[in-house]
């Protein structure tokens, strides 16, 4: 694990920004990977790290700075300059293809070839599994990829980037769908690869992971490295201090409510392989937040509530009386509003207007003997326009020529025309401007100070903080913290999502 | 911890293997199970079934088909699909024939065949891949295209077979060994595409786009190319299928062919070529056209109303599909518990 500086990192990055827009994604940010090292990139979400990798990988090119390979400034055209130049990425979703086997997936456009210009199949089955010795994992390499673990899926996007040659690995948070044991034969790949001299770069928000693995550490927050050196000496309280330490700002207008009475109860519910033995109440008037990391199973509790999926055991009840399982209508109709995470795909229909849009829910109040008139939809479109202050053209306009943030309030004015009890919002601001964030929070926190019982699921930790009269953290599947406001702060947090139980309070 | 220290169960992995192995020669071995038992069962009942004139008259019909399949086996692999082959087809018949009428020699007939169908299939090819238009819309476009274009060229007219030479009209008609002339061309060009789509980096290639197009274009496959390749060959093999088609019934005007184009993407179906892209043989498709001729001929022979036999091919065309589905869900189900038992 020796570190020696004075080599010439294989791949680096060297005063790199980044803006989209208004936005600065990425501020001189200086990052460099050499060979026969593992090196963390940690930071919450939003911090610039995907920007960063991005930009590794050749999908971005840099506004300012440069990136560097063995020591020379590069530009890198697209993902395949990069891969030509000895950078792989391995995605959390890995890119494969299903149907084919995963012997031609690792060599897919460049297999083995004997006489003929016909594929030497021996020749590439020989070969992957070669591969699969070196890296020491067992996969077959004739069987299909559709049906493989993403673990196993990981291994084969690694054996592809062996097979041509990558000196640069970088893993995109590759442990997030993983269970211990695939944690751990995924780290023995690695290590495997660092003997061997290559430059691995890892991304994770699991501390302990990083403590295992790593051997240098670059920590990210709005858009800057704060932090870029050796990891040894340093704890976990540290990087958490790196990572956080902002101000809360005013983003986040919330109003002081009177709780009421429970609304929702979720008990013991628990879907077999996704969350186990959840319990929790919503009161009237309060905004509990669900946080977590990407696939601790936050989104699927709320999938379950609402009837999407279906739960295996427990029971969720809604002003005391039961909830059926994996029935969305029955949902609706007790009083439950579910604003999904994917506006685009699963919020809304883009290609439809505004005003059916935001009446969508309402179709079958809003007709008569079957017919709904187009007067009553933009009435009641228009309404909640006003209420929500929708800025838009014309209500007729398509939905997808709205901004994000105002998209994001047609689905709002869409669940709130239903008049729930209880409202779930899943990363409520993903993808919206800062300053339409601020009036997505204040709609919120005003229509709990209404009295509606809100669950905010949220990966960014400055919106939990700002916004939540309690939180609940969720990691791989189970509830392992529970904050009110006056205790929660982003350390314990942090901790509780990365699977530090100590504090769990009662 | 080693990187081998998770115990790996060999064995359940082997058996995913030949699981997967299996089905997938079961579907094609299916078909043949299926043609077998149709033709035993039409042969008790009517015993000329399976005399030899018959059964040549049953290859030289599935013969067509089966080139045109095999070609539009090609572009349902890479997730389009091909709807204009049948007036192709028409169009490449019309101008062989005229030419042979005129006494062109038969090669040069062959040639224009394949060349009118290869440059049908570039249209069809560009519009899809550079003109960003789905290649239903497209292909349903220029079927009508081509058909027009085909009664333009014959302006109502008909090229009988006395005008055409015996020796042409002996490919449609004559047989090498008892075996059909025709066939055999027919099993060259199936065998051929065959290999082509197993063997090559091409041909896995459009495997590949048809599984995930987006991983193909990281992977560096020019998909483009690729996929208007396989428009260029799936209409040159349609021309190849009009020149036959002249050859077999002497007969041509600007209908020829016409709803070929429904049988041919029912006989890939059937063969296990998925609509959905990625999943298919060439040999599967060719079965699938023996098995729908064979159907048509046995209704035929039994003397059963020809309305029934649509209704025939579409039972078939839902028992594929629904065959599919069953084996593709339950092999799903297999492959992930067995990944799941070897992670635990």
């Amino acid at each position: 694990m020796s570190v020696t500086t004075t080599e010439i990192p294989v791949l680096a990055l060297a005063g790199a920004s980044k803006s989209f827009g208004a936005v600065h994604a990425l501020r001189e940010a200086t990052l460099e990977l050499r060979a026969g090292e593992v090196h963390a990139l940690m930071g919450e979400n939003g911090a610039g790290k995907s920007t960063l990798v991005k930009m590794l990988a050749g999908v971005y090119r840099p506004d300012e700075g440069t990136v560097k390979v063995d020591g020379a400034a590069v530009a890198f055209h697209g993902p395949l300059d990069a891969r030509d130049a000895g950078v792989a990425i391995i995605y959390q979703e890995p890119t494969l293809f299903p149907d084919l086997s995963v012997a031609e997936n690792v060599f897919m456009g460049r297999q083995p070839l004997a006489s003929g210009r016909r594929i030497d199949r021996k020749a590439m089955h020989d070969q992957v599994n070669e591969l699969f010795a070196r890296l020491g994992v067992e996969l077959d390499a004739e069987r299909p990829v559709r049906g493989l673990s993403i673990a196993d899926q990981q291994i084969v996007e690694i054996a592809k980037a062996l097979s041509f040659e990558a000196r640069v690995l970088i893993m995109d948070e590759p442990t997030a769908a993983l269970s211990g044991a695939e944690v751990d034969r995924l780290f023995g790949v690695v290590r495997t690869l660092r003997e061997r001299g290559a430059a691995l770069m890892f991304i994770s928000h699991r501390l302990e992971e990083v403590f295992a693995i790593c051997d240098t550490v670059t920590v990210m927050r709005d858009g800057a490295v704060t932090f870029d050196g050796p990891l040894a000496g340093l704890t976990s309280d540290d990087l958490v201090r790196q990572m956080v330490g902002r101000d809360l700002d005013a983003l986040f207008p919330k109003e002081t409510a009177s709780v009421g009475s429970q609304v929702l109860k979720v008990e013991r519910l628990t879907r077999e392989g996704v969350f186990t033995d959840i319990s929790f109440e919503v009161r009237a008037g309060e905004i509990v937040a669900l946080a977590g990391l990407v696939g601790a199973g936050r989104s699927e509790v709320a999938r379950a509530i609402f009837g999407i999926d279906r739960w295996d055991g427990g029971s969720v009840e809604l002003l005391g009386r039961p909830i059926h399982n994996g029935r969305p209508n029955a949902a609706m109709r007790a009083g439950i509003g579910f604003v999904p995470e994917d506006r685009r795909q699963q919020g809304l229909v883009m290609d439809l207007s505004i005003a059916r849009n935001a009446t969508m829910t309402r179709t079958r109040a809003l007709a008569h003997l079957g017919i709904i008139r187009a007067a009553s939809e933009r009435a009641l479109a228009t309404e909640w326009g006003t209420r929500l202050q929708l800025k838009y053209h014309r209500l007729d306009d398509p939905v997808g020529r709205l901004s994000g943030g105002n998209q994001q309030k047609v689905v709002l004015a869409k669940w709130l025309a239903t008049q729930p009890r209880l409202l779930i919002v899943d990363e409520p601001t993903r993808g919206i401007d800062v300053g339409t964030k601020a009036e997505v929070h204040r709609l919120i926190s005003q229509l709990a100070g209404e009295g509606l019982a809100v669950l905010m699921i949220s990966s960014e930790l400055p919106e939990v903080l700002g916004m939540a009269d309690r939180v609940l953290v969720m990691h791989e599947g189970r509830l392992t913290g529970h904050f009110t406001r006056a205790e929660a702060d982003e350390e314990r947090i942090v901790r509780a999502m990365s699977g530090q139980t100590q504090e769990v309070a009662t | 911890m080693s990187a081998s220290a998770p115990p790996v169960d060999a064995g359940s992995q082997d058996r995913a293997r030949r699981l997967s192995e299996t089905v997938f020669r079961v579907r094609e071995l299916g078909i043949v199970l299926a043609l077998l038992l149709l033709i035993g069962v039409t042969a008790a009942i009517e015993p000329r079934f399976i005399h030899l004139g018959s059964l040549q008259d049953l290859a030289r019909n599935a013969s067509i088909y089966a080139v045109m399949a095999a070609g539009q086996t090609l572009v349902l692999v890479t997730r389009n699909v091909d709807l204009s082959v049948g007036s192709v087809l028409g169009l490449s018949a019309y101008i062989s024939a005229d030419l042979l009428s005129h006494g062109s020699p038969m090669i040069v007939a062959f040639v224009l065949g394949i060349l009118v169908g290869g440059a049908c299939g570039l249209l069809n090819g560009f519009l899809v891949t550079y003109g960003r238009v789905p290649a239903l819309v497209v292909t349903l476009g220029t079927l009508y295209a081509f058909r027009g274009l085909a009664f333009l060229l014959t302006g109502g007219a008909q090229i009988n077979a006395e005008s055409l030479p015996d020796s042409f009209l002996k490919i449609g008609t004559g047989t090498v060994l008892d075996v059909p002339t025709i066939a055999i061309i027919a099993l060259v060009v199936v065998i051929a595409v065959g290999l082509a789509l197993r063997n090559f980096r091409s041909g896995r290639e459009l495997y590949a786009i048809g599984s995930n197009e987006e991983a193909a274009r990281l992977a560096g496959i020019r998909t483009s190319r690729r996929v208007v390749a396989a428009f260029v060959t799936s209409g040159a093999l349609a021309g190849v299928a009009g020149v036959l088609f002249a050859s077999r019934f002497g007969t041509v005007d600007a209908t020829a062919g016409n709803g070929y184009e429904l049988t041919v993407i029912s006989a890939a179906v059937v063969g296990g070529v998925a609509i959905n892209g990625g999943v298919g043989s060439v040999y599967g498709a060719a079965l699938g056209a023996l098995l729908l001729g064979c159907i048509t001929s046995a209704l035929i022979v039994l003397k059963i109303d020809s309305f029934w036999q649509q209704a025939a091919v579409g039972a078939l065309l839902l028992i594929a599909i629904a065959f599919d589905r069953f084996i593709g869900l339950r092999l799903d189900a297999a492959l992930r518990q067995r990944s799941a038992a070897r992670a635990a």
